[in-house]
């Protein structure tokens, strides 16, 4: 622990740092598992139930994540383990059965279930895709269901979402024959908030393309067809598996970067556009009055963010679009940028963008990097809900990153959303000073 | 397997947490995977705490689990200290750790720290986040106060004369429902009463300060959930008793106050200490009347649960149609406090079980934790915590103990405001079809943000009752009578807070009677037969 282990050179700190000679640190991290995930994928997919294989500390943790306890029944729950579990006097299996059996005679409208698997379930190989294959028979066609494993001992917060489409993308009916039409030309994927899938489904549609689907549905049984002639667009940074079972399915990756903020969002469009062939003069006049308008929309912010510093804590994958975003559009300074891990390729795009002089970490040791944040001093700091209020108190200015997650950030109209959310804590410092 | 929706309390290694972070000078090295720095949130955004908890979390990987676990815990223990230097290390082991047995206590003595240091082993597929406070506190007050045992056969040295009596203050912990205020209440208390305050522990304690806990005369236990099994362990051992009432609820105080003084050997003017209560005169107070028999719910810890029933039931005139606690541990006390109220109590920490009760009995006001706040606010039935767990507003800004005399004046406070105000209530009976004082109408001062919710759903929560109730009350339906529409007409005129009741009683009125339909005179057959 505490071991900082260099690619290259060791590095005292990271200032010397240029992106392609990243800072690695192990660690305690402060940053959730996968089974936070949950909170967003249960509200995405509307007919899923999330049930969590794991311990008390796992129903804690979602139900604490989850801001306490916002619904009165949520679509998620935990089958917690006991010790009767582990001292083998209960067959687990049997007592999952059993759990899952009543929780789907309570809940006769769930269609999807994911059995959802958590670090005791991992460590004590509890075996459920064989268990996800044993229910299936027994419920099929009433309910789906699948597994993955939110655990963290192997995934960090957003790779939770990872894993579960993952899960999703292995249902997908493949398409063999190239020739065929029945496959969609052009795959989203990644947890989109409705209203920016519309926006985006809008533009797609009036560039021209007609064969398009969003990825995960809203509907279970909605699942898109994919086959070689799907190209796909990731929506998110953080799907690395997802990405490799689509491509199992003959689907090909369309390079971008992603799409926050105006130049991040027309980029992604426009990766999307060359790939089918949208005639650059269609393009533009789809796309420019919507960047003219949100260009017109970040000047405001852009007043107040312009010339200030940020540090990023590592947290949702989003920190490198995040700090390209606002440093290129907002002209914000960037120090730090820590990520939980960097996933080079889906992000080369990304980081060809950022300044040759930032710093990216990877990993974390939550105690380095606290003294490495105090010492370079930033007029903003981005970080989770563990360490927003402490840095508070000690005068720094904090956003925290699950906003990021919960809200509607990606695409022109909600740009300025996303710089504002930015801009509030200073906003608000301003005139609680005042 | 249990299959939980909610939890009521966290594995027990949050319990442990609770006394790391109310204390200072203790740090904890937690065994524990990737996610498990949760708990953070709760210190820093529930209770809005202005630090991080003290604790460090080893973040193990999948990957570690094959190679050398046991040397990352060394190495995060040795960092930790070095960096903390603290009085006093506690280590343990979260769930997954436990797995892995890679007994924490026994990597950490091999470091020779120059600090106690505190194993812990708490069983985290067995038992829950309050048994772990308590186990974490009498560990540690064994550990440190072991020197100071009585040897075998030896009692306590009586107080010099001339010396005024002492006691320690134990059980409030970080994320306790209001156990900072209810610290200092107590303790202004105690000033009155002549009893010097000589450790508060957890809350605020140093190690340094645990280790003076034999200093003391007696005990007082606020919150025995935490604190019993160290103070059981200081009688036997250091010869002090410690007190059984819970200063909660304006008679409990008075009990209090005559305990500390029975346990300090002095006088005290009871009467005199009391003057200042206003909450009794509010009670007595005629605006009060209708508060009469309310019918009411009560859920939380044993401690908070067993005290609300005590002060709704003879201080505020309520009748108790419900009490249950999900502390298991205290579940006998919690059964005998029930039969006080001729019920059954409900020992429980399944969530799904507390919302079928309450579904049940229909009460009109429920007192429980942040889980029963939300079934109340489905169920459109008003609602004040009195237990943890809480949420962020159940750390107000404000001065808000629930012990003491003060703590007496915001419990009626708190209980009285979700409720609709007598004279509204009476309103809202005349003139039913008011435009604003119609069915959806929530108590006025609450605002219309509130009513705007009431009005829009009452009719579908009263749906829900019905079946519920319907399937309950009956057994085996044996039969269903039919409303007539005049009488249903006649019913839907009843306030909606009470029809789900009204409708309910007439129903098995007209069971019971064998009556295949319910006409107007049998609404009020029922209603004469069921009537206060």
């Amino acid at each position: 622990m505490n071991r900082i282990i260099p690619l290259q050179s060791a590095p005292a700190g990271c200032d010397s740092v240029t992106p392609l000679n990243i800072l690695k640190e192990r660690g305690q991290r402060e940053v959730f598992c996968g089974l936070t995930g949950i909170i967003w994928l249960h509200r995405k997919i509307q007919d899923a139930f999330f049930l969590v294989v794991g311990s008390r500390t796992c129903a804690h943790l979602v139900q604490s994540a989850a801001g306490v306890m916002i619904f009165a029944e949520p679509r998620f729950a935990t089958a917690i383990i006991d010790d009767h579990d582990l001292a083998g006097l209960a067959d687990a299996n049997e007592e999952l059965d059993r759990v899952v059996n009543q929780l789907l005679t309570r809940r006769p409208d769930i269609k999807m279930l994911f059995l959802v698997g958590s670090c005791p379930s991992e460590v004590i190989k509890l075996d459920l895709s064989r268990a996800a294959e044993r229910l299936s028979k027994t419920y099929t066609p009433r309910v789906r269901i699948l597994n993955y494993s939110g655990s963290g001992i192997e995934t960090t917060f957003t790779q939770g979402e990872d894993a579960c489409l993952a899960a999703l993308a292995k249902e997908i009916p493949q398409v063999n024959e190239p020739t065929t039409q029945a496959a969609v030309d052009l795959l989203i994927v990644g947890c989109l908030a409705d209203v920016v899938e519309d926006q985006f489904s809008r533009m797609f549609t009036e560039l021209g393309l007609s064969s398009y689907a969003f990825f995960p549905p809203r509907r279970s049984g909605n699942l898109p067809k994919v086959g070689p002639n799907t190209h796909y667009l990731l929506a998110q940074p953080f799907l690395t598996d997802t990405a490799r079972v689509l491509e199992e399915l003959g689907a090909i990756r369309i390079p971008a970067p992603f799409p926050l903020g105006v130049e991040g969002t027309e980029a992604w469009l426009a990766a999307a556009a060359n790939t089918f062939a949208v005639q650059p003069e269609r393009f533009e006049k789809v796309v420019a009055p919507k960047r003219e308008r949100a260009k017109m929309a970040l000047e405001r912010q852009r007043k107040i963010l312009d010339g200030r510093s940020i540090f990023f804590f590592p947290d949702s994958q989003l920190e490198i679009p995040l700090a390209r975003f606002l440093h290129r559009e907002l002209g914000m300074q960037l120090t730090e940028v820590g990520m939980p891990y960097i996933h080079r390729q889906h992000l080369a795009e990304e980081i060809a963008l950022l300044p040759k002089d930032v710093c990216l970490s990877e990993g974390q040791d939550v105690e380095k990097q606290l003294d490495r944040c105090r010492s370079a001093n930033p007029d903003m700091v981005v970080c989770g809900l563990g360490l927003a209020n402490p840095l508070e108190a000690e005068g720094m200015t904090t956003k925290w990153s699950i906003e990021l997650v919960f809200t509607p950030i990606q695409g022109f109209e909600q740009a300025a959303d996303l710089a504002e959310l930015f801009a509030r804590p200073l906003v608000r410092k301003t005139k609680l000073a005042a | 397997m249990k299959l939980t929706l909610w939890t009521y309390e966290g594995p027990p290694h949050i319990g442990a947490m609770r006394i790391a972070t109310a204390m200072e000078g203790v740090h904890y090295v937690l065994h524990a995977p990737q996610g498990d720095t949760y708990a953070d949130l709760l210190f820093t955004m529930i209770e809005r705490m202005n630090k991080r908890p003290p604790v460090t979390y080893t973040t193990f990987q999948a990957r570690d689990l094959g190679s050398d676990t046991a040397e990352l815990f060394k190495d995060a223990a040795r960092s930790a200290y070095a960096r903390f230097k603290p009085d006093l290390l506690m280590v343990g082991a979260s769930c997954t750790a436990e797995l892995i047995q890679d007994d924490p206590g026994g990597l950490a003595a091999a470091l020779q720290l120059p600090v106690p240091v505190l194993p812990l082993e708490l069983p985290a597929y067995q038992k829950k986040e309050n048994w772990g406070a308590a186990e974490t506190f009498y560990q540690m007050v064994r550990l440190l106060g072991k020197e100071y045992v009585l040897p075998p056969g030896e009692k306590r040295a009586h107080r010099p004369a001339g010396i005024p009596p002492s006691c320690n203050i134990l059980g409030p912990t970080a994320l306790g429902f209001r156990h900072r205020d209810d610290v200092v209440e107590i303790r202004k208390l105690l000033r009155q009463i002549g009893v010097r305050v000589n450790v508060i522990a957890p809350l605020s304690a140093k190690p340094e300060d645990i280790t003076r806990l034999h200093e003391a005369d007696f005990n007082v236990v606020l919150y025995p959930e935490v604190a019993n099994s160290a103070a059981q362990w200081m009688n036997k051992n250091f010869g002090q008793p410690s007190t059984k009432t819970i200063p909660i609820g304006f008679k409990a105080t008075q009990a209090f106050i005559q305990e500390v003084c029975t346990l300090a050997e002095i006088q005290c003017d009871i009467e005199e200490l009391t003057k200042r209560s206003r909450a009794r005169w509010y009670a007595l107070s005629v605006d009060s009347t209708y508060l009469t028999n309310k019918r009411v719910f009560i859920f939380g810890d044993a401690t908070h649960a067993i005290a609300a029933a005590k002060v709704a039931s003879e201080e505020m005139g309520f009748q108790v149609v419900g009490l249950g606690t999900y502390s298991r541990e205290l579940a006998r006390e919690v059964r005998e406090a029930a039969t006080q109220y001729g019920i059954e109590a409900l020992i429980s920490d399944d969530y799904l079980e507390v919302e079928q009760k309450i579904t049940e009995l229909q009460p009109e006001l429920i007192l429980g934790t942040q889980m029963e706040r939300h079934i109340a606010k489905r169920l459109k039935v008003p609602c004040a915590v009195i237990s943890a767990p809480i949420h962020v507003q159940d750390f107000p800004a404000r001065y808000s103990p629930q012990m003491g005399f003060e703590g007496a004046n915001v419990l009626f406070d708190t209980w009285v405001h979700p409720l609709m105000m007598g004279l509204e209530e009476h309103l809202i009976g005349m003139f039913r079809e008011d435009f604003e004082f119609h069915d959806g109408a929530a108590p006025s001062h609450l605002g219309h943000g509130h009513a705007k919710t009431s009005a829009n759903e009452p009719i579908k929560a009263e749906e829900s009752v019905e079946v519920v109730s319907a399937a309950v009350v009956n057994g085996v339906p044996t039969m269903e009578s039919v409303w007539e529409p005049e009488a249903q007409k006649e019913l839907n005129k009843i306030p909606f807070f009470v029809r789900g009741k009204a409708r309910r009683n007439t129903e098995r009125f007209a069971n019971e009677r064998g009556l295949p339909t319910i006409s107007l005179e049998t609404l009020y057959d029922a209603k004469a037969h069921f009537g206060r």
